[in-house]
């Protein structure tokens, strides 16, 4: 039953008023108003009678301050009139949107009309802990840097930190096309939420689902580069209210792919400046930990429940600054991150995964015996302590020069290219199974005397050193 | 319930809420906001006007919304049924959210934090007619096979106990005794209220003087923590602050643990809900859960209930004190904690100091570490409380305010650092930029353990580190080829310990947890590699001759070969140890 003051809002919201108060950036501010909630989708129909949408961020007795998503470039104030809905945005979700694309509010851009299903609020909910269902079965990728070192598994987060120039795109297209649980065939849906990116890098991921054939199970959330920035604020949470619904009520496995996070954060920095917000670091606000969390945990399995929501987002470092507040705070909370290295990418290594900063946190879980292979974690393990071995004689020869170095540290040279040349180097259309990365794991590491191979047991050493 | 309308909404802006109040609204008080009753507390009133800090997402609200009031301070519920639950922020009972609400949480669903149903067998320890002061225990209630509940008297009573309960089962609020209080009777339930922000009162600190045994070597060894003390562990994203918060909470010998998962991963809350109730604790041979109470407000769960959540965990953390227990509370993230501070203040739009967070941060963090301490408790009891909080530093640079605040108030510091995660030395404890002020302390109690020798061996193992440090620089510029063996062995020794010693593998079942006999043992084992080599070397032995001895291959795999309780093992490794150093040397000469 609505209790009084509820159903007086609701005759109110149905009203509509004329002229607003202040337009500053993508900023309107509306005062002589009846009350409405904070947070709320509000309709700014402008001068040409045209319908752009906003949300409340600050209400106050017979006031308002929203922002504006489409942007309020035409408006006048005078001429302006505003809608309060009473409710939060929503999207409209069915099995149909499979296949289908839409703007970064969740509006069909495919000539074809809206779905027809329940609304679902754009935010979510944020998931009872206790309802979790520990992410542990393991998604093999077919790339051997991310399979035998930072393996992924379903319902995990775990981000492609990269910069510009690098080749994000390739990597996550290739993702998109080889990932697989070995010994299912369900292949995964794909939620795709581009955010300030160009047409033509949205273009070529769509390609790429096209050519794999996996358009029917993609769903695209587009806010491109020439869409109002705050637009993009949305993008994300409609593409994840998708698959939300793909995954928990229609049981599927949802990859999702959110490129690109740093433009996401731009247009939250541009409303927390514009509203003279305190920033915290670099202008960004305080609060951008809060909201990215609100993004990212939106991952994950539900105990219950037959589906998952495994992300895959972009994150752009800018000047390749791995401690830039958008990527740092991603890594405080993605379970890991796959980095990209420009050194490599100039030595023509493709994919140039960084070998040491790169990680992921739900490995453990996913490998091992009667999952990969019983020799996965410590090999694992192995390669990335010789690795780091490699990256401090490298910086020593470039002192004293190769030919001073003792035999021991020329050994670790020589598997550091062999390591970079064979195991981290692979085709866009290279699809290795596990084994074969784990074999090739231990080929490269067999450059090595097993005196060296401190992670290793004496079982392993005699049953894949030097295979 | 006792509530009355205490104000009306102004304003909304994110989770503060701006209201009109009236005369009858108190600072801190415990208030519901709006038709959907969300739950917040007053936090600051000047004049008609009380801000709310509300502790659930506040969209949807409205201006012209009621506030009702309950005249009470946010509190939480202390008696039976805390071990082996997990609450949000504001103790909210999870579980019971989820089987009234489902898998999501939505707003304005209320439960009480303990269970009103279950029954409890309570066998009461004082007879009627006695006096009763504060903490007294009253009676006892089996509340895990590990934990026997100490049913206390709250802290403020005082009088004569006039009725108490026999023998017998009852639910958490019925009467287990009446107190006459100066003439009037004062009812007890089995369990209390206890307001959050307020420290239970106890009888006095006492002096530390026993470890907090964590089974980690890095820390029980190098940089030990006292039972009652308090630590930070700061460390850059993916340097190992959870997993050694894991791993302390697993293994470390507190009586009970109290983890609060303050602004982190739901999948971090998930793995030791699913993990605990399997793990076995070793001394008391029950389930880890039986001794555990998680707090989990998650980083996608309201920010005012970040906030609320440290406090709500110590205070959970001094009722089991005032029992007599040792409690360790790990707070992961502190960080997470200040900044949910940072956001309610920037929302009241107070002014801020350093990086936007507000000027009384560093008192915040004092009076949460202060909490920590041994004490001699109401029933007199010698009973603790260590603190250990996780540091988050924006860039992993720990010249920012929390770090930098944080560590005024600790005595313990675990710099975790990013290059020996990324070559996966873990825990990535630092062992240069790190210290414990309370070697001193505990001192005695480790050389007990250690035969009189941890101290020295201790200071000596760090030198040999120091001395490596120092050398590390010129190897960096010229290669370790032309350092004399003298020195070379310096380099080596170091290795081994950084090896066989500080990397300690928390997935690998023998290694995880490292008893401090056997670390003891092992550390003589490497000083004497150090020792007998350098020694060696000095009489005219090439270092080349020791590196390729096989016990070297034993002492690397002894920390996953040798059992804790496997003494005869260790010494076999150091008697092989001595006598092929002896064997190499006349073989030399
Ligand atoms: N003692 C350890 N043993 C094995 N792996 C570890 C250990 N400490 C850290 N790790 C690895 O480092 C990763 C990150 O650790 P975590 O504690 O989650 O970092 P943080 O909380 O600092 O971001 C873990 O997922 C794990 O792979
Ligand atoms: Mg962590």
């Amino acid at each position: 039953m609505l209790t009084p003051n509820q159903t007086d809002n609701a005759l109110l919201d149905r009203r509509e008023y004329i002229g607003v108060d202040e337009v500053a950036g993508p900023i309107l501010a509306i005062s002589g108003i009846h009350n409405v909630g904070y947070n709320e989708l509000i309709e700014i129909v402008d001068a040409g009678e045209n319908v752009r949408l906003g949300m409340t961020l600050d209400v106050s007795e017979g006031a308002a301050v929203a922002q504006v998503f489409e942007g309020t470039s035409g408006l006048r104030p005078g001429a302006t009139r505003v809608r309060f809905r009473g409710e939060p945005l929503t999207i409209a979700v069915a099995p149909e949107i499979l296949g289908r694309a839409f703007d970064g509010l969740g509006r069909p851009i495919d000539n074809c009309p809206p779905p027809a299903g329940a609304f679902r609020d754009v935010n979510g909910l944020p998931v009872n802990p206790t309802a979790r269902d520990y992410p542990r079965k393991f998604i093999q990728t077919g790339i051997s840097a991310i399979d035998g070192m930072n393996t992924l598994v379903r319902g995990q987060k775990l981000p492609i930190f990269s910069g510009s120039g690098l080749p994000h795109r390739q990597i996550v297209a290739q993702i998109t096309r080889q990932a697989k649980i070995v010994g299912e065939d369900r292949p995964f849906a794909v939620v795709f939420a581009g955010m300030g990116i160009k047409h033509d890098e949205a273009m070529y991921y769509l390609r790429n689902f096209e050519e794999s054939g996996a358009m029917e199970r993609v769903v695209a959330f587009l806010s491109l580069a020439d869409a109002p920035s705050v637009e993009r604020l949305i993008t994300p949470r409609a593409a994840l209210t998708a698959a939300e619904y793909l995954a928990f009520d229609l049981g599927m496995h949802v990859l999702v792919v959110l490129t690109d996070m740093t433009n996401y954060c731009e247009a939250l920095r541009e409303i927390s400046t514009q509203r003279q917000e305190i920033p915290s670091r670099k202008g960004y606000p305080g609060y951008l930990y809060s909201d990215l969390a609100s993004i990212y945990e939106r991952a994950g399995m539900i105990i219950g429940r037959e589906g998952s929501i495994t992300q895959v987002p972009v994150v752009s470092m800018p000047n390749d600054d791995i401690s830039h507040p958008v990527p740092d705070l991603s890594g405080y909370i993605t379970e890991g991150q796959i980095v990209l290295e420009r050194d490599l990418d100039q030595r023509g290594i493709y994919p140039p995964i960084a070998g040491l900063p790169s990680l992921s946190r739900l490995m453990k879980d996913g490998i091992g015996p009667g999952m990969t292979r019983e020799d996965h974690a410590h090999l694992a393990s192995q390669l990335f302590a010789a690795y780091a071995q490699v990256k401090r004689i490298r910086a020593l020869a470039s002192v004293i020069g190769e030919e001073e170095l003792p035999e021991l540290d020329r050994k670790y040279l020589a598997f550091g290219e062999a390591f970079e040349g064979q195991y981290l180097s692979q085709a866009q259309d290279e699809d290795r199974s596990i084994a074969q990365t784990l074999d090739l794991g231990w080929r490269v590491l067999s450059t090595l005397p097993r005196e060296e191979l401190h992670r290793i047991t004496e079982e392993e050493i005699r049953k894949f050193y030097g295979k | 319930m006792n509530e009355w309308t205490v104000g009306t909404v102004r304003r909304v802006a994110g989770p503060v809420v701006e209201t009109t109040c009236t005369g009858d609204a108190q600072m801190l008080e415990l208030v519901y906001v709006g038709d959907h009753r969300l739950i917040g507390e007053i936090v600051r009133i000047r004049q008609h006007t009380a801000w709310v800090q509300v502790y659930e997402d506040t969209t949807g609200l409205r201006p012209g919304a009621p506030v009702y009031g309950s005249g009470e301070p946010l509190s939480v519920e202390l008696g039976p049924g805390l071990i082996g639950a997990i609450y949000d922020g504001v103790q909210r009972p999870l579980d019971t959210l989820r089987k009234k609400a489902g898998d999501f949480i939505s707003r304005g669903i209320d439960a009480p934090a303990l269970d009103r149903q279950r029954k409890w067998h309570f066998v009461p320890a004082l007879k009627a007619r006695c006096p009763v002061t504060g903490g007294m225990v009253l009676g006892h209630v089996r509340e895990t096979d590990a934990i026997l509940h100490k049913v206390m008297a709250p802290p403020t009573i005082a009088g004569d106990l006039y009725m108490i309960a026999e023998e017998g089962d009852y639910r958490v609020e019925e009467i287990i005794a009446t107190v006459h209080n100066h003439g009037h009777p004062v009812e007890l339930p089995l369990f209390h209220q206890w307001p959050v922000r307020k420290s239970r009162p106890h009888a006095g600190h006492l002096h530390l003087a026993r470890p907090l045994i964590t089974g980690q070597r890095v820390i029980d060894t190098l940089f030990p923590v006292a039972r009652g003390g308090v630590v930070v562990v700061p460390g850059g994203f993916g340097t190992g602050k959870t997993m050694i918060q894991h791993a302390l909470a697993k293994w470390c010998d507190a009586d009970i643990v109290v983890y609060i998962g303050c602004g982190e991963r739901g999948n971090e809350m998930t793995e030791v809900l699913t993990e605990f109730p399997k793990l076995i604790d070793p001394r008391t041979e029950r389930p880890l859960m039986d001794r555990t109470i998680l707090i989990a407000n998650t980083s996608n769960m309201p920010v005012a209930a970040r906030e609320a959540s440290i406090y709500t965990g110590i205070t959970i953390a001094e009722y089991f004190r005032d029992m007599g227990y040792d409690v360790a509370v790990m707070a992961d993230s502190t960080s997470r904690w200040a900044e949910a501070l940072r956001e309610l203040s920037g929302r009241m739009e107070e002014m801020p100091a350093e990086e936007g967070f507000p000027a009384y941060l560093p008192t915040r963090l004092a009076e949460f570490y202060e909490r920590a301490g041994m004490v001699k408790t109401l029933a007199g009891d010698e009973a603790s409380i260590t603190t250990i909080g996780a540091v988050s530093p924006p860039g992993g640079d720990f010249s920012e305010p929390v770090t930098r605040q944080t560590k005024r108030f600790i005595r313990t510091f675990w710099a975790l650092d990013k290059q020996l995660a990324n070559s996966r030395h873990y825990p990535a404890i630092n062992w240069l930029d790190s210290y414990s002020e309370y070697v001193d302390d505990i001192a005695e109690w480790w050389d007990a353990t250690a035969k009189g020798e941890w101290k020295a061996r201790r200071a000596a193992i760090l030198s040999i580190m120091q001395r490596e440090a120092k050398l590390e620089r010129v190897v960096k510029l010229v290669g370790a080829d032309v350092l004399p063996d003298s020195q070379r062995v310096v380099l080596e020794a170091a290795a081994m310990f950084k090896n066989a010693f500080l990397q300690q593998n928390s997935y690998d079942k023998m290694d995880a947890f490292c008893s401090a006999e056997k670390q003891s043992k092992m550390l003589e084992i490497i000083l004497t590699y150090f020792d007998l080599v350098s020694e060696a070397i000095n009489r005219g032995a090439l270092l080349a001759d020791f590196s390729k001895i096989e016990v070297v291959r034993d002492i690397m795999q002894m920390k996953f070969e040798c059992g804790n309780e496997d003494a005869a093992k260790l010494d076999a490794i150091l008697a092989k140890l001595k006598a092929s150093v002896q064997e190499r040397q006349h073989a030399h000469a």
